[in-house]
This record gives C-alpha cells, sequence and structure tokens, in this order.
C-alpha cells in the first residue's frame, strides 16, 4: 500500500509540472504588458522597462518557466498586481471559505444522493423510483448559477428565510483564526455565531452540492440495483436479518466502490462549480478571488489560483483511490 | 434506419429527442416564431412583467425576453456544434492514433491528456478564455479543448479493443494502408460509444459555455445568449425576477433533452450498462 501511495506521488509530479507549464503559457499568451499593466497606462518607459526586469519579463519564456517553477516549488507564487500581497497569502486567506463551501455541498450532495438512491433501488419501478430518477436527470442537467439565483428569489427575497449572501451577517464580528468559521464557532461554543454561519451557507452549499446528489443518486441506484440481486443478499435474507440491516450493512458497503469513484469525480466539478456558486453569492473563496482576478488581469493570482485548484483536485483523485482499499478490503495496490 | 428507430423504444431517449427538436426547430425558424426582435429597445417597456403582449415579460432595455431565448437557441445549438466538433475531431482523432501506433505517441498524448484532465472543467476553459480574451467565438473553442481528453480516452479504450480484432489482422495482412484500417476498419466499429460521449458532451458543453456567459466571459452583449442574458439579469433579480427565471429554463431544458438522449443511446448500445 505504501509503495503504492508513493508510486502515485511520484507520478504525480510530472503531472504538476505539466499543469503548471499549460497554465504559465496561457496567461503568459494573454495580450497585453504585465509591466504596463502593473504600473498604469500612463508610466514612463523607463520604470516599465525596470519592472520588466525586476519580474523577469526580459528573459526568454522557458526561462521565465523554469524561474516559476523554482519559485512554486518553495511557495513563491509571486505577488498580486492589485494588493502587492503574495499570492500565497490571497490563496490561503481564501481558501478556507471554499474550503468549508465545498465540503458542506459534499456532505449534502453525498448524504441526500446516497438516501435517493438506496431508496430508488430498494423500491424499483415505484413512483419513488420515478421521482428519483426525474430528481437525478434534472439536477446533473442544472445550471447551478441559475439555480443559486433562483434559490435567492425564492428563499431570500420572497420568504426572507435565508440570507442573500456572504459568511456571516455584517453585524457579527468573529475572527476565526483557521478561517473555518463553522467548525471554531463551534469549538468554541460560540452558538450564535455557529448557527449564523450554517444560515449563511445553506443555500450556496445546496446549490453547489445538487450536481453532485444527483449523480450519487444515480450512481448509487444502479450499483444497489447489481448487488441487491446478488447471493450473498438472498443469504442475507433467508437467514432472518432485518431488511435495514440487509440494505444498509450487507448491500450499501459492497455498492459503495463505483460510489465513491463518482464522488472523488465531483469533487473535480465542485471546485469548477464553486467559482460559480462564490460569485452568485458573494461567498469570499477562492472561486470568486480567481474570477476578480481575470476581471482585473491580476495574472499571478489568476495563475496561483488555477494552479492550486489542480493541485487539489489531483490530490483528491489520489486520495479517493487510497479511499478504496480501505472500503473494500479484496482491492491490493501491492 | 430501422435501428435508429428502435432506440426510440426507449421512452427517455424519445423525450429527450423531441425536446432537442424543439428546441432546432425554434432555432431554426426564429424569424418567423419569435414576437420581436431580440435586439430591438423599447426604453418605455423597460422590465415589463409577463402579460399577453410579452409572454415571457422584458428585460432591462426593454427587450422581448421570449423573442431573445428564441434567438439564443441558435447560439447555444451553435456552440454545443461547433465545441463537440472541435472536441469530436481532435479528441477522436487522437484516440485513434494513440490506440493504433501504441508506442511512445500513445504516452505523450496520454499524458497530456493526463494533465489537461488534471484541471477542473470549467476552470480549464476559464484560463483558455483569460488567453483568448472574452468573446462567444473564444468560448466554443475553449469549451470544445477541455472536451478533448474525454473523447480521446473513449475512443483510445474502444479501439485497442477493435484493434485486436481478427478482421483488422486481416486487413493488416492484406496489406491495407494503416490510414484505410483506422478509417474503414476501427473507426466505424467504435461509432457507438462516441455518440453517446457526443451527445453527453453537447449538453456539458452549453452548460459551460452558459456558465461562460454568465461569468462576462462567453458571449458579450448585446448578445442573446442564454448565460450573459442571466448574468445581466443578476442586477434586476428583486425588481423583475422573470428577467432571471426564463433564460435559465431555457438551458436547463435543452441541457436536459442532450443529456436524456445521451443516457437512452448508452442503454440502447450497452443493455449492460442499465
Amino acid at each position: 500500500m505504501y509503495r503504492y501511495i508513493i508510486r502515485r506521488l511520484l507520478i504525480l509530479i510530472p503531472v504538476i509540472i505539466g499543469v503548471s507549464a499549460v497554465v504559465f503559457f496561457l496567461i503568459r499568451s494573454i495580450p497585453g504588458d504585465p509591466a504596463l499593466i502593473l504600473l498604469g497606462e500612463h508610466s514612463n518607459e523607463e520604470s516599465v522597462e525596470k519592472v520588466r526586469t525586476q519580474l523577469g519579463l526580459d528573459k526568454p519564456k522557458v526561462i521565465q518557466f523554469f524561474y516559476f517553477l523554482y519559485n512554486m516549488a518553495r511557495g513563491d507564487l509571486g505577488r498580486s498586481f492589485l494588493t502587492n500581497e503574495l499570492v500565497r497569502i490571497e490563496i490561503f486567506k481564501h481558501f478556507p471559505a471554499t474550503l468549508e463551501l465545498t465540503l458542506c455541498s459534499m456532505i449534502f450532495g453525498s448524504v441526500v444522493g446516497l438516501v435517493l438512491g438506496v431508496t430508488a433501488a430498494t423500491h424499483r419501478n415505484s413512483i419513488i423510483d420515478y421521482i428519483t430518477t426525474v430528481i437525478s436527470v434534472t439536477g446533473i442537467s442544472m445550471p447551478i448559477f441559475w439555480l443559486g439565483l433562483i434559490a435567492i428569489i425564492i428563499f431570500s427575497i420572497k420568504l426572507h428565510i435565508l440570507p442573500i449572501s456572504g459568511r456571516l451577517d455584517p453585524t457579527i464580528t468573529f475572527k476565526a483564526k483557521s478561517g473555518l468559521i463553522i467548525l471554531e464557532s463551534l469549538l468554541r461554543g460560540n452558538f450564535g455565531v455557529f448557527k449564523n454561519a450554517i444560515y449563511h451557507i445553506i443555500l450556496p452549499a445546496v446549490c453547489l452540492g445538487t450536481i453532485p446528489m444527483a449523480s450519487i443518486a444515480r450512481m448509487t441506484r444502479s450499483s444497489m440495483l447489481e448487488v441487491l440481486n446478488q447471493d450473498f443478499i438472498r443469504t442475507a435474507r433467508a437467514k432472518g436479518l432485518p431488511a435495514r440491516k440487509v440494505i444498509y450493512v450487507h448491500a450499501l458497503r459492497n455498492a459503495l466502490i463505483p460510489v465513491v469513484t463518482v464522488i472523488g469525480l465531483q469533487f473535480g466539478g465542485l471546485l469548477g462549480g464553486a467559482v460559480l456558486t462564490e460569485t452568485i453569492f458573494a461567498w469570499p473563496g477562492i472561486g470568486r478571488l480567481s474570477v476578480e482576478a481575470i476581471n482585473a488581469r491580476d495574472y499571478p493570482v489568476i495563475q496561483g489560483c488555477i494552479i492550486f485548484f489542480a493541485l487539489i483536485f489531483v490530490f483528491i483523485n489520489l486520495l479517493v483511490d487510497i479511499l478504496y482499499a480501505f472500503i473494500d478490503p479484496r482491492i491490493r495496490y501491492d | 434506419m430501422k435501428k435508429v428507430f428502435k432506440v426510440f423504444k426507449n421512452k427517455a431517449a424519445l423525450v429527450g429527442f423531441l425536446i432537442i427538436l424543439f428546441f432546432v426547430f425554434i432555432a431554426i425558424f426564429a424569424d418567423f416564431i419569435a414576437p420581436y426582435d431580440p435586439y430591438e429597445q423599447s426604453l418605455y417597456d423597460r422590465l415589463q412583467p409577463p402579460s399577453k403582449k410579452h409572454l415571457f415579460g422584458t428585460d432591462d432595455l426593454g427587450r422581448d425576453i421570449l423573442s431573445r431565448i428564441i434567438y439564443g437557441a441558435r447560439i447555444s445549438l451553435a456552440i454545443g456544434i461547433i465545441s463537440v466538433a472541435l472536441a469530436l475531431g481532435v479528441g477522436a482523432s487522437a484516440g485513434l492514433i494513440s490506440a493504433y501506433y501504441g508506442g511512445i505517441i500513445d504516452t505523450l498524448l496520454m499524458r497530456l491528456f493526463d494533465v489537461m484532465l488534471a484541471f477542473p472543467t470549467i476552470l480549464l476553459a476559464i484560463a483558455i478564455m483569460a488567453a483568448l480574451g472574452p468573446d462567444l467565438k473564444n468560448a466554443m473553442i475553449a469549451v470544445g479543448i477541455v472536451n478533448i481528453p474525454t473523447f480521446a480516452r473513449i475512443v483510445r479504450a474502444s479501439a485497442l479493443v477493435i484493434k485486436e480484432q481478427e478482421y483488422v489482422m486481416a486487413a493488416y495482412a492484406l496489406g491495407q494502408s494503416n490510414l484505410k484500417i483506422i478509417l474503414k476498419h476501427i473507426l466505424p466499429n467504435i461509432i457507438g460509444p462516441i455518440t453517446v460521449q457526443a451527445s453527453l458532451s453537447y449538453g456539458g458543453s452549453i452548460l459551460s459555455a452558459a456558465g461562460l456567459g454568465f461569468l462576462g466571459m462567453g458571449a458579450q452583449p448585446p448578445t442573446p445568449e442564454w448565460g450573459a442574458m442571466l448574468s445581466q439579469a443578476r442586477s434586476f433579480i428583486i425588481s423583475a425576477p422573470w428577467t432571471v427565471t426564463f433564460p435559465g429554463i431555457a438551458i436547463l431544458l435543452s441541457v436536459l433533452g442532450f443529456n436524456i438522449l445521451g443516457d437512452g443511446l448508452r442503454d440502447f448500445l450497452d443493455p449492460r450498462l442499465r
């Protein structure tokens, strides 16, 4: 197992270099001189030239790329053109919000998806099954940015149940050292803040979790149907085990492997979806940071955010592969 | 032809096909169906709620939303066609070459696609858009590029199986050229999975392009693209919720059509996956 993990980590190195190369050369091909953007259009040629030298822009692109890789390996992704803050710091400042949002949406998507999928499979061809199928097919086709707007109209504007945007009410001041407001307020016993943060995260998390929920429901249904037809389930039933135990212990565990794959794959979609969801709900995460950076042509930040997202995605995929072995002891990687 | 119609015994596939047919119809006959010019502004009719005069209401510039959605179908279908054609053309070629020749070409191409797949789709599209600049044509290209690896992988996997079949070996033994073997013997036998993927990617492409449009990186105003319409309508979400509602329903329905047709095709072509 350890050898497998190490091998996979080694394979990641060329992938990470490849990802960095793609992003680096894409961003460098954006028309316009970064030095000019940094200094403003009315700056004199001398200072532009000086900044170009400082940023290494006077060197050939391939050399620039190796410098970039070298700096990246040391955790240096450059400075934001806009705030002059280190990109690394900007990303770490915004990451907790994205983490909180994606985790909550994944929990929503997985729990609701699993329950829907299992219920549909155990009530095959019933009205419940058809409703679940409609929900999952519609969910997969859902433009989440639209779902977010509709949810705001219904729950925030018409019903006044949930807040429109942000992570907390503006009147609340709560400094979370880790940036994870929900977790930290809970641990510190500040239930007022906890409740407020939960209220704020419901709409974005449900919107972002809709597509994963639909995919997980679909996969759970088909995977459960396959397992439910197998002999050991008949044996479990024949020996008089309660139906709930047969379904949730015997069948579900065996049906989980393809479901875990889908959950892992959905993370990529979630990270991408975070860009849209965060924009709609003014959620101060990396997705929103990247969109703002693109609008402001803040190249180092765009570059940093996209590489960071890709790295997370790659590591999640690795984690999913490792997770298989824990769910299904028959899988051995050595 | 009979075989084609057999697909529609699957009710879902039929529903999907009819939805697509509906959008194709309104796209083709937009000039006759749309009650107004989609670009025509009327400041007297700003933000009118749905009424007999304007079935879906009007937007902030007094343009008829129904007409804009009808013309938007043209754009969305074009986005799907161009981006899927690009992804299919490049991806299928790469997949076929990779599977047929193997060796270093296979390794290089597949590693390249591994790198592309390491990006969440819409983020890679955003990165490409940042380089190309915000524009509808560029959005189609970006969405097409991000779909290339999926086609390449599917085609490669299917072609690897077909390549080992005896009739392919026979063709090779008879001295047929590589190109002929690929195009005449391998390609026709992997049309099934390609068709399924094309249908599913079509829906996904419309969704991604609408997402780019929504972020202001795709179609630019005043183009009646559904995602861009949503983006412009955002500011009027409180005073005129209908400006947001209808373009979204159009996106949802069209994507739904392609997704359920894709599912139906998959069930039909590979009943084991049902």
